[in-house]
């Protein structure tokens, strides 16, 4: 019952504060999104599930109750968490908390209903990772895409508009590219599942011979189609090269709380997707089609870092640096290797925290000196040293410095694609750490033009020390990064392997074991 | 089981005796002006014919197929699932309508022309015969013209009524004419005698299949489907908006009843003479992506609210039309039936709750274009949330259970083969969000050039647009109350 309550709690709250005056919204808002966030600590610290729940592990905080049937097919409310999934519910929380904490300064209007659609937003976000039914996780899926909108239709800079759109019907196509995708695996399955779970899937299909023929096509037919289908849906909202172009209208304009959202969970949706469905259900078209994902992958790391190198916009520099960190989560996955598999899901967590932290740090910026380019402002480290602190810890962690959670994702990341099974793994691998030196190269520029040097600002505004609540999250967030750099394996490594692992196994069974 | 037999027919009886009361009522008084005594009638009428409809369904009459007056009306599930749409459209449409009359001097043959089309909607969806089907129709349809035709001072509702009337004249004549060919060919007007002659095949397939092609024709007049859609938005928009909403939800649903009845019992698509005459999954595979794809196109360049809404009207047309097209054989035929019936359920409130809310702004007179919308959640935020869920939840996304219903029709289509079919009408379905949400975008995000001044919250108005939004998004978990319903009055057509 702990994630259901866990959903009840953030959608009480978020209809709480939608009726309460503007004035009271905020702080109630971060009050009542402090119970969830230690509701889901409290989960962390008493997890017990072990393996993966979609292969047959242990399921902690399992709950399922039977809601309709589709065909032949039983519908049921089915939760649980495993490995993969609990570091992203706390990802979530701890995000959502910290965002609506650095919305007080930025939001000036309408503040219930901003806070009231975040609250909304975060138990959706629980929801697509606790939920263990294709139709209750497809619910949720789309539930994210209704508050996010809003967020950045009513809230966001001058193309809000634009951008608000452009996000919403781009991701919402894909999903359903990946609806018909996945919907087409259930059918060629048959008579061999009676209900939409998706460990009752994801098991049948990894059981030779039990897809079968649908219309014109054959079994491996059918799973070829399906996996594109969903590697399209999903790739979108990674967001994989070249499905990105969403992605810096959405960023830019959106406020950046929702920034920090949209980067430090959302993406991790298309990830965890990816991660479940397509890696986890079908791992031999996944296996077949590895060069060209990985290619995918490092063309994502690569154009991404030189797109970012070409801004002068700090919030697009963090943004496009996004889709290219994110390609680390795609080389990690399609490696098929403990490490590679593990690190890209630690990668998630870390690329949540990381991205949320530099984008609350230029959202603190914008907040004073009312600009993002770069060349309008030097020497903010005079005025604002503690955010600039925070900008150098979080630069400094995108760029893989050792004892922060960047080093430990992206080594583990070129740990397991280093020597996958797919052809040129070494060469794509070798490629793909070159990206470190472009995003060192964008970082560095930035933050010697915008913080130190001589103080120089082009607006018109007085710039001062940013207030308690603005720095706090900054803060929160560079201790979290900290932690997970210097004992990887003890906060969460090890219950991601313990996940992660029972997904190669069978590959490697029905591969002759040639890991 | 009911005792006796005719009294299967209920929801009928009491639907064509409100409109009998209503002319009583009227002709005892005809001069005053009592509207809450004319809508009160007429609403309890459209609740008992739906309380009646309903605890038929749920107490499984018509699982064996009632048949009546030698054949010629049919009681089963289907019918009472249908039966159970267009009275619960009427009924809140006629609660919507109350305020909007307002003060219009001929109420009581408003309501009576209302009730008299959705019996003649209730006895479509029972048509055991052609003749029947054809008679019903034109009572669905008569009265729908002058409705349409309704507000006589404006230009735009005549103009609107005449256009409906000749397009409706001609779709009529085709589909006469379309069974008379059939009967040429089989005989008989019975649907499962039509079926009957089928197994044997015909002497004249070129004939059959020329009158099957011309029925269809029918059908996509009255279900507002390419190539009879272009009334659809003309009528829509000079409708009065209870009417816009009464016939885009309670007929369309009621030509689909007839469609999956004719078409499903009389001409089973596995039947040799079917074969020989005429596939018509295939012609409706073409009818329902044309229709798809046109709806929505067309709906995206609008920027009049409620001609948006009459071409997102022809787009979800194209999406039930998909429940017949993948009925080719291979799937399970009453899973994807079931889901086009499902899909015309939810469809029925929550276009129904959309129609009612420009129902309001015209109330309001805040004007009919997006731009006139702007900034309308400041004043009215309650059914502005109504409004988001209406336009969402047509838009596939899981605030309501159009998200539902429409993945029952996508799954469907993927069961019976059509992947490439399902995907049309997804990608479809996910540009549609763009002009759905361009409502909400409207009545939340954009600023109004000057405030609207709203003096009053008529509250039956408001009443029917919230009952509207609870069952919208009450159907998404409640939903499991109906879906098995569904599928099984589907299965009792296919035997």
């Amino acid at each position: 019952m702990m994630i259901e309550l866990l959903i009840a709690l953030c959608l009480l709250g978020a209809f709480a504060v939608f009726v309460l005056p503007d004035e009271y919204a905020p702080k109630a808002a971060f009050g009542i999104s402090l119970v969830p966030l230690a509701l889901s600590l409290y989960m962390y610290l008493t997890f017990d599930g072990t393996g993966n729940a979609l292969l047959g592990g242990d399921i902690a905080f399992e709950s399922q109750y039977q809601w309709l049937t589709l065909g032949s097919y039983d519908v049921s409310w089915f939760m649980g968490l495993d490995g993969i999934s609990m570091p992203l519910v706390v990802l979530a929380t701890l995000l959502t908390t910290l965002a609506i904490l650095a919305s007080w300064t930025p939001i000036d209007m309408r503040q219930s209903q901003f806070y009231g659609l975040m609250l909304f937003m975060e138990a959706s976000l629980v929801g697509v990772f606790g939920a263990l039914d294709f139709l209750i996780w497809f619910v949720f899926w789309e539930a994210v895409l209704v508050p996010m909108y809003f967020l950045i239709g009513i809230w966001g800079g001058a193309r809000r508009k634009y951008a608000a759109i452009k996000f919403f019907v781009y991701t919402n196509i894909a999903s359903i590219v990946m609806f018909v995708g996945f919907f087409g695996l259930v059918f060629g399955l048959g008579d061999s599942i009676s209900s939409l779970a998706l460990p009752e899937i994801a098991q049948a299909l990894r059981t030779d011979g039990a897809l079968g023929s649908l219309g014109a096509f054959g079994a491996d037919q059918l799973a070829l189609l399906a996996f594109v289908a969903m590697f399209i849906g999903f790739a979108v909202k990674v967001p994989v090269v070249p499905f990105h172009t969403w992605l810096p209208d959405a960023h830019v304009e959106a406020p950046t709380p929702a920034s920090v959202m949209l980067a430090g969970v959302l993406l991790k949706m298309g990830t965890y997707a990816l991660l479940r469905f397509n890696f986890t259900m079908l791992p031999s078209i996944a296996r077949d089609l590895a060069v060209p994902i990985a290619v995918l992958g490092v063309v994502s790391i690569l154009y991404g870092a030189m797109l970012a190198l070409a801004q002068s916009d700090l919030k697009r520099i963090v943004a496009y640096s996004s889709v290219s960190s994110m390609g680390y989560v795609t080389l990690g996955l399609v490696a098929y290797t403990m490490y590679g598999t593990g690190g890209a899901t630690f990668q998630m967590v870390s690329h949540g925290l990381i991205s949320g932290l530099l984008f609350a740090c230029v959202g603190v910026i914008y907040n004073t000196t009312h600009t993002r380019m770069v060349g309008d402002m030097s020497g903010l480290a005079d005025k604002m040293p503690v955010t600039a602190g925070a900008f150098v810890a979080g630069a400094f962690a995108y760029m893989g410095l050792p004892l922060m959670a960047g080093f430990a994702a992206e080594f583990f990341v070129f740990v397991g694609s280093f020597d996958a099974h797919f052809a040129y793994s070494t060469l794509l691998t070798a490629l793909a750490m070159f990206g470190i030196v472009i995003v060192a190269g964008y970082l560095l520029w930035s933050m010697q033009r915008t913080l130190f040097g001589p103080f120089r600002s082009e607006t018109d505004y007085e710039v001062t020390t940013a207030s308690l609540h603005d720095v706090v999250p900054l803060l929160v967030l560079i201790v979290f990064i900290i932690a997970l750099g210097t004992f990887p394996y003890d906060l969460a490594f090890e219950r991601v392997l313990d996940a992660t692992e029972p997904i190669l196994e069978t590959t490697a069974a029905n591969f002759g074991g040639g890991l | 089981m009911v005792e006796p037999a005719w009294a299967a027919t209920a929801p009928v009886l009491v639907l064509a005796s409100t409109a009998l009361a209503l002319f009583l009522v009227d002709s005892i008084d005809p001069e005053s002006n009592r509207p809450r005594l004319l809508s009160g009638v007429a609403f309890v009428g459209a609740l008992a014919a739906m309380g009646v409809s309903l605890v038929y369904l749920l107490t499984g009459v018509g699982t064996e197929p009632i048949s009546l007056y030698g054949d010629q009306l049919v009681v089963d599930q289907m019918s009472l699932f249908f039966q159970v749409i267009v009275t619960s459209v009427t009924a809140v449409v006629v609660l919507g309508s109350h305020d909007y009359l307002n003060s219009h001097r001929y109420q009581a043959e408003y309501y009576t022309l209302i009730m008299l089309a959705v019996t003649g909607m209730t006895v479509m969806a029972a048509a055991g015969s052609l003749a029947v089907a054809f008679v019903a129709l034109e009572l669905a349809s008569l009265p729908s013209y002058a409705l349409v035709a309704f507000m006589k001072q404006n230009k735009g509702s005549v103009e609107a009524g005449l256009k409906y009337f000749l397009i409706g004249a001609l779709s009529s004549a085709v589909f006469a004419f379309g069974i008379s060919l059939v009967y040429a060919a089989t005989g008989t007007l019975l649907l499962d005698g039509i079926a009957e002659q089928l197994v044997e095949g015909t002497e004249l397939p070129g004939v059959l299949g020329v009158g099957l092609l011309m029925i269809i024709g029918g059908f996509a007049y009255k279900t507002a489907s390419v190539p009879f859609h272009f009334w659809a938005p003309e009528a829509y928009e000079g409708a009065p908006a209870p009417v816009s909403a009464f016939i885009s939800s309670a007929s369309k649903a009621a030509g689909f009843a007839l469609a999956f009845r004719v078409l499903v019992v009389a001409f089973p698509i596995a039947s040799s003479g079917v074969q020989n005459a005429l596939d018509w999954t295939v012609v409706v595979t073409v009818l329902a992506v044309a229709t798809m794809t046109l709806g929505n196109f067309a709906a995206a360049t609008q920027e009049n609210v409620k001609r948006m809404l009459a071409y997102s009207s022809i787009g979800h047309a194209g999406y039930v039309l998909i429940a017949l097209a993948a009925l080719t054989g291979t799937g399970e035929q009453s899973l994807i039936l079931g889901a086009g019936m499902i899909h015309l359920l939810v469809y029925g409130f929550m276009n129904t709750g959309a129609f009612l809310f420009v129902a309001l702004a015209e109330y309001w007179d805040v004007g009919r274009t997006f731009q006139d919308y702007r900034g309308l959640a400041k004043q009215a935020p309650l059914v502005s949330v109504a409004m988001t869920v209406f336009m969402f939840s047509l838009a596939g996304l899981p605030v309501g259970a159009g998200f539902l219903s429409k993945y029952y029709l996508f799954a469907g289509a993927v069961n019976g083969g059509l992947w490439w079919l399902a995907l049309v009408g997804a990608v479809n379905s996910a540009l549609s969000l763009f002009y759905y949400s361009r409502v909400v975008k409207a009545l939340w995000i954009d600023e109004p050039d000057e405030p609207h001044v709203i003096e009053s919250y008529p509250s039956a108005l408001y009443g029917a647009v919230i009952v509207a939004a609870v069952v919208t998004v009450g159907l998404l978990p409640g939903l499991v109350l109906f879906d098995n319903v569904a599928f099984d009055a589907a299965a009792v057509l296919f035997g």
